[in-house]
């Protein structure tokens, strides 16, 4: 007998395990949710949206940077890809961070090429990850809805 | 375990990152701490109310006396090391120097694993360093010594107050107040300067790898390094 609640928490579980294991998410996102209680119920939907809020920012940054054809500041560069490694690092979007230390390194040899790969890559992952986490978002309001507990995950 | 009400620890958070001040905030209130967040270490100074000085282009300051202090617990100062203008190494320094605050332990957080910069803050005076993302294990390690610090200002403003009555002039005393985690908060900074020679010494790969390494392997060098040495 496989109710409502029941199919949702089980794809809920899936759906989480996968994140992990695609690389998506790490034990830092983990630990976030350990901070989540009846005091700050929202509080990993309100560090993950402050996270994408960084992205937009500092991708932006980074983007008018590189366009100063010829006369691009790789220091500028290389201090917003530190700050979305910190970032990305403290919120266990692991992918992202995984991405940023390539960046880095980009930046640290001035490599233009490089910079403008990594920029677009980041990019998509970041958009990536913020659909997936609203997918997974959404479930937790579909369980919650029809009247179930959002199950507990252990990867 | 006894449920006697745990005394509330204020900490001061100092991050220029609206989200890791976030992020630090949860993780001290779930610490059972009450929390201050500031994000520079300006404002920190101020806070304490140890800013001399008015800065030039910031017509808000407020220059304000040390005695301040008083009516403002702080028992711990926990601070990013990479901000701009003040960094908190600039911070610790400033902190340690005062005579109000020479006492009042500092922490310092940073993303990265430079082990110069470790052993710099340690020398400095800084109870700990804890690597970014910080997490509740790492907090409630700083319980006791926030605890100790409590205490210690406790029986010295005792020891002030009963040697002022016998002879009308104060006591130049240090109790050492003995509780016990204390060796352990101890030997790790006085051996960690020693792996930190160790560490200076390893292949860049070596490094390269610990860096990577960041996100999955929460092992932190310094320490990994004290049980097997000792």
């Amino acid at each position: 007998m496989d109710t409502l609640v029941a199919q949702l928490q089980r794809q809920f579980r899936d759906y989480t395990i996968s994140l992990y294991h695609q690389g998506f998410l790490d034990d830092q996102f983990t630990e976030l949710k350990k901070l989540q209680d009846e005091c700050s119920p929202d509080f990993v939907a309100e560090v993950v949206s402050l996270f994408f809020e960084d992205c937009e920012k500092l991708i932006g940054n980074m983007a008018r940077a590189l366009d100063q054809t010829g006369n691009v500041d790789f220091n500028l560069v290389g201090s917003s890809v530190h700050q979305l490694k910190g970032s990305s690092s403290s919120v266990g979007a692991k992918r992202v961070k995984g991405l940023c230390i390539t960046f880095k390194e980009c930046c640290d040899s001035q490599n233009f090429e490089g910079c403008v790969r990594c920029l677009q890559q980041v990019d998509i992952e970041y958009k990536s990850l913020k659909a997936k986490l609203q997918d997974l978002f959404n479930l937790e309001q579909q369980i919650v809805q029809a009247g179930g507990r959002i199950p507990q995950v252990d990867i | 375990m006894g449920m006697a009400a745990e005394p509330q620890f204020h900490v001061l958070a100092v991050d220029d990152s609206l989200f890791d001040r976030k992020l630090i905030e949860r993780l001290l209130q779930k610490a059972s701490c009450q929390v201050t967040t500031v994000d520079s270490g300006y404002k920190a100074l101020e806070f304490l109310g140890l800013r001399e000085g008015v800065e030039s282009n910031d017509p808000d300051a407020v220059s304000t006396s040390p005695e301040i202090h008083q009516e403002v617990e702080v028992n711990l100062i926990i601070t990013d090391y990479c901000m701009p203008g003040m960094t908190g190494y600039d911070l610790l320094k400033k902190v340690k120097e005062s005579s109000a605050f020479k006492n009042m332990p500092v922490v310092i957080m940073s993303s990265e694993n430079v082990p110069a910069r470790i052993s710099r803050c340690l020398e400095e005076g800084a109870e700990e360093f804890f690597l970014k993302p910080v997490r509740l294990a790492d907090l409630n390690k700083l319980k006791p010594l926030m605890m100790k610090t409590k205490l210690k200002k406790q029986k010295l403003e005792e020891i002030e107050k009963t040697s002022k009555d016998e002879n009308g002039t104060v006591a130049a005393v240090e109790p050492e107040v003995k509780i016990l985690p204390l060796q352990s908060e101890l030997e790790p900074k006085q051996v960690h300067l020693q792996v930190v020679q160790e560490e200076q010494t390893l292949s860049s790969n070596k490094r390269k790898s610990m860096e990577e390494g960041l996100s999955t392997d929460r092992s932190r060098p310094r320490f990994e390094g004290i049980t097997t040495a000792v």
